[in-house]
């Protein structure tokens, strides 16, 4: 039973649509999508590698303006974004990564933060490649109705954990987690630390790529205080994986669900809305004390805690 | 030929020299002990082995081969692995998993990497807490897993240590016959240890360090009637 939950759950998925949600809740499936897909990429490097990103927004941007310059300067479809994004991707990760991951926890956080800004203010300055501040606006719609995009989305993210589920189970998975829990260990075990830790990467960036070459498809618009955005894309990605749980399978897709619908929720509120970062801010705290593991993680802990609820 | 050879080993740390010109070799299929007080540069000179530092002057040769300028990860490639004396279990992994992943090294797939892992399991007697995490194991089978996850790189040369620090007397024994049952699988080893009772019955030769400097060589009744090491050891008649 607990083999065929993924391809269960896919398949009540697939069907989703066929029950007539209203436009606003396609959109809001589809943000959750796409934001497990961010999350699991970002769970493969910073749950089982270990390596701690802070500035995932530079792959989610870098995989969103591949799709957005084609458009704009070739005035190909954006859709030829998704497969560039790997070639695109893999460069600006292995610069990300010969920069970055010679450093060691908490350095490598504020590097890859770094990062992240730099690519930022990078493509606000490129005017003439980028578009700046202006951003880059799709003006042709490949569709109007919502559906099309749910099954790519579905498709990207079904394809990202069925990957990720392969690799952990791999030889890849348990460098990875060696590499994790004592990296000097790791290396004297005869593990090519800085080999696979750049593979984690690589995959990573390629996969968060994917998502925001989606998501130049989807919204029709970018630019970069959005897509390299720092506290709306980088800590968002952090706080779905820490939320759902670290390390797990199903982590960064709780995760999303939680954090997407609880942003809409939030944000819905007169007054509070605008603050809604600082009910983020919070809910990490509380998680972080309580449930360390994430939800996914430390679910034993939960239900032993609403069993002792309901029988007292 | 040795099968690993010191010449000259030094390594300054700015202006300590934690080593100083070391020279010694170690002969396929023995025991060989590294003894010395605390302090005495031993487990600087199996990071420098091993790769984690690079020797400040000299060079460490393997099967003839020259590996002081390699990297960890490619000399135990070569065939030396080691354990630490702070053990470094991988926590959150399960035993099993612990070991799975050092003999992913030689193993072409996942079955074999398993099939290797169990065995070593098996003959390091720690077969029944596999699917333990590593991070709730008591200090005696962590140690035993240092050597089995060293022993699942199937490497040629073993560097123990301090394997038996810390140990009681009956762990101890347990580990003295993983050590010699390690030797009889045609593992060379060198071995840091203070336990005076374990280097003197299962090594061929030792080495005494006394502040860097290598200050003794030769079997174990050598040393313990050399007046240098007793010494080191003990300090000096008059001043005592």
């Amino acid at each position: 039973m607990k083999r065929f939950l993924p391809l269960i759950i896919l398949a009540l998925l697939a069907i989703l649509p066929l029950i007539g949600l209203s436009t606003y809740m396609m959109h809001i499936v589809i943000l959750v999508i796409m934001w497990s897909v961010i999350g699991m990429a970002w769970n493969l490097l910073g749950g089982y590698c270990g390596q701690v990103s802070f500035g995932h927004a530079a792959y989610f941007g870098a995989g969103a303006y591949t799709a957005g310059i084609l458009y704009f300067k070739l005035g190909l479809s954006p859709w030829w974004g998704l497969p560039l994004t790997i070639i695109v991707v893999t460069v600006v990760s292995l610069f990300i990564g010969f920069l970055c991951l010679r450093l060691r926890g908490p350095f490598f956080a504020l590097a890859t933060l770094a990062m992240g800004e730099v690519f930022r203010v990078t493509s606000e300055n490129l005017v003439d490649f980028t578009g700046g501040d202006l951003g880059i606006l799709i003006q042709e719609r490949t569709w109007v109705e919502k559906i099309w995009y749910y099954y790519i989305i579905l498709f990207i993210a079904a394809g990202t954990f069925f990957l990720i589920k392969k690799v952990i189970e791999s030889k890849l998975g348990y460098y990875f987690v060696a590499i994790r829990e004592d990296q000097d260990a790791a290396e004297s075990l005869g593990i090519n630390t800085t080999l696979y830790k750049t593979i984690a990467l690589c995959l990573s960036g390629i996969l968060t790529g994917f998502a925001g070459a989606f998501y130049t498809n989807y919204m029709g618009y970018i630019d970069p205080k959005v897509v390299f955005a720092l506290h709306d894309i980088s800590i968002v990605t952090i706080m779905v994986v820490m939320v759902g749980g670290v390390a797990t399978y199903w982590g960064p897709v709780i995760g999303a669900i939680i954090m997407v619908f609880l942003a809409e929720i939030i944000r819905s509120i007169p007054w509070l809305g605008v603050a809604h970062h600082t009910f983020f801010g919070i809910l990490l705290i509380v998680i972080i004390i309580f449930l360390s593991n994430g939800i996914a993680g430390d679910f034993p802990k939960i239900k032993r805690l609403f069993r002792i609820r309901g029988t007292s | 030929m040795s099968l690993l050879e010191l010449r000259g080993i030094s390594k300054f740390f700015g202006g300590l020299a934690a080593l100083n010109s070391v020279s010694f070799g170690v002969n396929k299929g023995e025991i060989f002990g590294l003894i010395g007080p605390n302090g005495a540069g031993k487990t600087t000179l199996f990071n420098v082995v091993n790769g984690f530092y690079k020797p400040s002057k000299g060079e460490v040769l393997f099967n003839g081969r020259k590996i002081s300028n390699l990297k960890p990860h490619q000399i135990c490639g070569l065939g030396i692995a080691r354990t630490f004396q702070v053990v470094k279990p991988l926590q959150r992994m399960t035993v099993l998993d612990n070991v799975i992943a050092s003999a992913f090294l030689r193993a072409k797939s996942k079955d074999q990497a398993e099939e290797i892992a169990v065995e070593t399991l098996q003959f390091s007697g720690l077969y029944d807490d596999r699917n333990i995490k590593s991070k709730s194991l008591p200090l005696g089978k962590r140690k035993r897993l240092e050597i089995a996850r060293a022993l699942a790189t199937q490497p040629e040369l073993l560097l123990f240590d301090e394997s038996c620090a810390g140990l009681n007397p009956s762990e101890l024994n347990e580990s003295i016959e993983i050590i010699k049952k390690v030797r009889e699988r045609g593992v060379t080893i060198l071995i840091i240890e203070h336990h005076m009772k374990v280097i003197m019955s299962i090594s061929d030769r030792v080495v005494v360090l006394n502040y860097g400097e290598k200050i003794a060589e030769g079997t174990p009744m050598e040393i313990a009637n050399n007046p240098l090491v007793i010494e080191a050891y003990l300090g000096d008649a008059q001043s005592a």
